[in-house]
């Protein structure tokens, strides 16, 4: 199952830092990352409990400078980037003209004509290029920054604690979904943002992506968290903390067949900013009656796990929908899917079947996000990316 | 990990301790560490008919579902309910956390599996380290 990796895969500047801790190692969209260390359950109650750290380069960095940068970015992702200021980033995402996923990203707006999107890994060449395509018209530059990043994801409830420790940039006045510029481990100007897909509290920041720079960053993030047991997570806890939050993942909850109204991101989408990629298409789509699936939280009432791809039934034993996502929750320690089913059933405490082996084993819809990360007592970091 | 001398193995990484016409089986340590914390086994019936080289339950980590293969015929008389509200004893000591004891139908079709040595030449090589 840990296969060597093939001289085909993409490596991040940390990847021989990774294989010294003895990480298994996976093909993860063709690159070659560490899917776990010391075992998934425990990076992730880390994550959940104290703080985990993530070597996330393989994801994607496109920026947008000049005048027209703004009407671009407004043109290509669906969420409104006019209400943003300088310092906040929100998610968004990038449509076809029919209104399903390019891709999800988060807008970074460094300055009125300076935009940066991170995008996914397994379609940083796909998005770049319809990005460069889309944007033609308008007048700005696309650049693709994606290999000049080491981007390292610290997450958890004492995230904050480790990083300050590292940085000039007093991280208590960042507010979840907000970035600053400051010295990192003693690197200036570097990209502070406090961002994740975790479900948790956390930053990401981004440093330069020489070998012994992105060493010497992570090796001192983990020493400055190791008071608080930080540990070096992969993407398997990656995967099971974005699902118990309900993050879509491009490939399983939002794809090119799936449209806004259906994978439920309606929130992100703002029609009322005027036409963009997609806006016709889901207007049309709204006229018609809105979506006929909708995205699901499962829960497992029965013994049993439900997996990416298996059937989901009606209570009477029909095949209705498909998983997305499944996997046992190890903050939650129960069995949780997303799943696609019909509108009409997609109301809570419905009770369905996941069909596992082919046997049915019952489950029922229940209210997502799984899990929401606790309220802080102070005011900052508790505001959703609602924008 | 050492793999003991007296169990045999199979090539889907399952071993095998029989005295007699009773026998013990279970799952190697090279399986549950390419698993991962396991969470969940789905063991057989007792008194189930199994057979060699056919699927007689399931054990799943967070990350994945892998069928277990019956290193030999014969007939359940035993299945280690501790596992199913424990299955992480499997990660601890693999080679002591039996699944389910088996009656063999033919003590002989042992004698076609993988040695201790082998199986450990072949868990390396599945590895590539």
């Amino acid at each position: 199952m840990s296969t060597p990796a093939s001289a085909a895969l993409r490596k991040t500047a940390l990847n021989a830092l990774h294989r010294r801790l003895a990480a298994k190692m996976v093909d993860f969209g063709g690159w070659d990352m560490p899917v776990e260390y010391s075992g998934l359950i425990a990076e992730h109650m880390a994550v959940r409990t104290g703080v985990g750290l993530f070597d996330v380069s393989h994801m994607g960095d496109i920026q947008l400078r000049g005048p027209g940068s703004l009407d671009a970015v407004q043109h290509i992702s669906m969420n409104d980037a006019a209400r943003l200021q300088v310092g906040q980033a929100q998610y968004s995402a990038l449509l076809y003209p029919q209104g399903t996923f390019v891709d999800d990203v988060i807008v970074h707006k460094f300055s009125p004509n300076d935009y940066l999107l991170v995008i996914n890994a397994g379609t940083r060449e796909k998005d770049y290029n319809w990005v460069r395509s889309q944007a033609s018209r308008f007048d700005c530059h696309v650049s693709d920054y994606s290999d000049y990043y080491t981007q390292l994801a610290i997450q958890g409830p004492k995230s904050e604690a480790t990083l300050q420790k590292l940085t000039n940039a007093d991280l208590s006045q960042i507010k979840f979904y907000w970035f600053t510029w400051g010295t990192v481990c003693g690197l200036p100007n570097t990209l502070i943002a406090r961002t994740g897909y975790t479900g948790e509290d956390g930053f990401e920041i981004y440093v330069p992506s020489d070998v012994a720079t992105s060493e010497r960053v992570w090796n001192e993030v983990i020493e400055a968290g190791r008071e608080f047991g930080i540990v070096p997570c992969g993407l398997g806890a990656r995967n099971t903390l974005r699902l118990e939050a309900a993050l879509s993942l491009y490939g399983h909850e939002i794809s090119d067949a799936l449209n806004v109204w259906e994978a439920g991101l309606d929130r992100f989408c703002k029609l009322e900013k005027g036409p963009f990629l997609g806006s016709e298409a889901l207007q049309q789509a709204l006229a018609a009656g809105g979506p006929q699936k909708r995205l699901v939280g499962l829960e497992m009432i029965e013994r049993g796990i439900a997996r990416d791809g298996y059937r989901v039934l009606s209570a009477q034993g029909e095949a209705i929908g498909c998983v997305t996502s499944g996997s046992p929750a190890p903050f939650l320690k129960k069995n949780i899917a997303l799943a696609y089913i019909p509108r009409d059933l997609a109301t809570l405490d419905t009770e369905v079947a996941v069909e596992i082996r082919n046997a049915p084993v019952k489950a029922r819809v229940v209210p997502i996000p799984f899990y929401k990360k606790p309220k802080k007592q102070s005011a900052t970091a508790e505001k959703q990316p609602v924008q | 990990m050492s793999y003991p001398a007296n169990y045999r193995y199979t090539r889907e990484h399952e071993w095998i301790e029989a005295s007699g016409k009773s026998a013990s089986v279970g799952i190697t340590d090279h399986a549950q560490d390419s698993l991962g914390d396991i969470v969940f086994v789905e063991l057989p019936k007792i008194g189930a008919k199994v057979e060699k080289g056919k699927v007689f339950g399931s054990v799943e980590s967070v990350k994945a579902v892998s069928d277990l293969y019956s290193p030999a015929t014969g007939t359940v008389t035993a299945v280690n309910e501790e596992l199913t509200t424990a299955p992480e004893k499997i990660n601890a000591d693999a080679h002591a956390a039996w699944i389910m004891k088996i009656d063999l139908a033919d003590p002989s079709e042992l004698d076609s599996l993988l040695t201790a040595a082998d199986y450990e030449a072949y868990a390396k090589e599945e590895t590539g380290h």
